[in-house]
């Protein structure tokens, strides 16, 4: 690296500034005590763990994107966590003795060797929440209204909610008898709606033309609510009607509670296939082409860990959210300015007015002797001047 | 930009050949991207606009959702991987076939077979397929030369007419794929303009389909 290039981060790795990182740890704050309020307990999983308990659970969709080192210890493989959901799921399985829900909520960062295809950093501040041990659709819907409040607390509206089932797509190739690497030909063009691929590789499988038929009208099950009507009448299949039902119970569970959502439904969204069970769901805000939070069902992601639960949860890198918050605001914080006296007596009722107003929440700067500072030149708001025997507080033209 | 639908196209051939598409959607442009030097064409819809790019950055618009919709070619989207996007429909346009080539005279190759090609992901791809290891030359364009100087055994490339190979004494080999434009769709597009952009398909899947 050249002398003058050392200022230089590595790709997709930033530094925080105010009012930046200030806006984040306070978003931060409230987001926690909401989920605290919701009865989720805070828990922090440790930065570094043994690579093989951070893999497990989410099958190798994480193996490429985590950073691995030696443990001069154990001799084991370190990886440094690429998602906190696998870590989360250890200490339900581990530590939670109870056959009861456990509610989790979690905030940290997380580092990926890779810059996924839309994000701008590989180190997002990872939020999120997990219910353990409820298997129904209400669960679901809490979860998904908790993220629906997640974004509306940090400021977020016209935000457009997409749902999916993964057990759709996964009972109806049960049901075919297809070959594993079938399923995963299957999934790779439905997930890209390749409807020309997908057609070529039905028609060169030994299914009937019925079922090649169902295969093929999941590229279109999208849109409104009636989607799910309309794929109750073309997905001829016994367990397919009965996630229809499922996904329906929380649709209609979310716009009971919360009926100006807009709710997009999408069958053949597919995303997390390997570790997702059952409903899958993101937002999307207009202007942005990719999700700003996302979660579902991911049942039995701890039976590595020697418990298997339901569990269900959701995340969104709250860095991303801020940034996307700020872009529309930006509000000027009250900054006073406290000038250096060389009266003695003035010098001691100035730090007690100091301590007064920082005590009171204000923001106070004190000058420092020879620095030539002025309140403009620090972006000060106010300044406190000596006037009648005491400071009073000017506003700064 | 979110009322917005931005249809994102190639200058030449995929233009020329989008047109009656576009017009049987009742989408014209009303600039001429050969004649106009804008990147940003009007049409006769407020709310519809062409961004006019290189073809293989048209995925990448889409991909992060600076475009809606674009039309791509399947090689490259085959390159570009396609992650993020909906392949939507095959708009039959822009026909060819992606092939591997080599001189005419087969001369003994000695150690790693070398390919040229500006589709470097693609040729790994298919020579992987093959059980053979190679080495990928990135050219940026006339990969004809490229056997023909001694650079590489065999190049990677899209032949129409299969003219220019033969000018250059080379022979189309191995056919890798067949090549189409496609409508490309942003997911979050898709999601959140779900009614513009289904009919949208639906009248470009009318025009495909009466040609």
């Amino acid at each position: 690296m050249l002398k003058k290039d050392r200022w230089l981060l590595p790709e997709g790795i930033q530094e925080v500034l105010s009012p930046q990182a200030k806006a984040m740890d306070q978003q931060r704050r409230v987001l926690l005590d909401m989920y605290h309020s919701w009865g989720y307990d805070l828990v922090e999983p440790p930065m570094i763990d043994f690579l093989d308990s951070l893999l497990t659970g989410t099958g190798h969709d994480l193996q490429l994107m985590t950073f691995t080192m030696t443990d001069q210890i154990s001799g084991k493989l370190l990886g440094v966590r690429a998602d906190m959901t696998p870590q989360i799921a250890r200490i339900d399985a581990h530590h939670i003795k109870t056959d009861q829900p456990s509610r989790f909520c979690y905030v940290g960062r997380v580092l990926k060797t890779r810059l996924e295809v839309f994000s701008q950093t590989r180190s997002p501040l990872q939020v999120g929440v997990e219910l353990y041990g409820h298997d129904g659709p209400e669960s679901n819907i809490e979860v998904l209204l908790l993220m629906i409040e997640t974004l509306r607390a940090v400021g977020l509206e016209g935000f457009h909610i997409d749902l999916g089932h993964v057990g759709i797509f996964r009972s109806m190739a049960k049901q075919a008898g297809l070959s594993e690497y079938q399923e995963d030909n299957l999934f790779d063009a439905l997930q890209r709606k390749a409807v020309t691929e997908l057609a070529e590789l039905l028609s060169a499988m030994a299914i009937s033309e019925e079922q090649k038929r169902q295969f093929m009208a999941l590229v279109d099950l999208n849109g409104d609510i009636s989607v799910i009507e309309q794929a109750r009448k073309v997905l001829d299949n016994a367990e397919v009607q009965k996630e229809l039902d499922n996904l329906e119970t929380i649709a209609r569970g979310i716009l009971a509670r919360v009926p100006e959502q807009s709710l997009y439904f999408d069958l053949a969204e597919l995303r997390g296939y390997n570790y997702h069970t059952g409903v899958v769901f993101a937002a999307y805000l207009p202007g942005y082409g990719q999700e700003i939070a996302m979660g579902g069902r991911y049942d039995g992601i701890g039976k590595t860990f020697g418990r298997s639960r339901p569990a269900t949860g959701f995340s969104a890198d709250l860095s991303y959210l801020v940034s996307i918050v700020n872009q529309a605001s930006e509000t000027r914080d009250t900054i006073i300015f406290a000038p250096v006296t060389q009266d003695t007596a003035q010098q001691q009722s100035l730090m007690d007015k100091v301590k007064e107003l920082r005590q009171q929440g204000q923001r106070v700067v004190c000058e420092l002797p020879g620095s030539g500072s002025s309140a403009e030149a620090l972006g000060c708001t106010h300044q406190l001047s000596h006037d009648k025997g005491e400071w009073q507080l000017m506003a700064v033209s | 930009m979110s009322n917005t639908l931005t249809i994102a196209l190639s200058k030449g051939r995929i233009f020329k050949e989008t047109l009656p598409l576009l017009a049987h959607a009742d989408i014209h442009p009303i600039d001429d991207p050969d004649k106009s030097r804008k990147l940003i064409l009007d049409t006769n819809h407020d709310d519809i606009k062409l961004v006019i790019i290189r073809a293989t950055d048209v995925p990448t618009y889409v991909q992060y959702g600076a475009a809606d919709v674009g039309v791509a070619g399947k090689d490259v989207l085959m390159e570009h991987g396609g992650e993020g996007l909906y392949e939507r429909l095959d708009l039959k346009i822009a026909k060819c076939r992606l092939m591997t080539a080599g001189p005419v005279e087969n001369k003994p190759i000695n150690g790693r077979l070398r390919v040229a090609t500006k589709f470097v992901n693609t040729a790994r791809r298919f020579y992987a397929e093959q059980g053979i290891q190679v080495e990928v030359i990135k050219l940026y364009g006339s990969m004809e030369l490229a056997p023909l100087v001694g650079l590489a055994d065999r190049i990677v490339d899209v032949v129409d007419t299969g003219n220019t190979l033969k000018a250059n004494g080379l022979i189309p080999m191995e056919h890798i794929a067949d090549i189409s434009s496609r409508l490309v769709v942003n997911k979050a597009s898709m999601k959140m303009k779900h009614q513009r952009i289904k009919s949208l398909i639906d009248r470009f899947s009318e025009a495909v389909n009466k040609n």
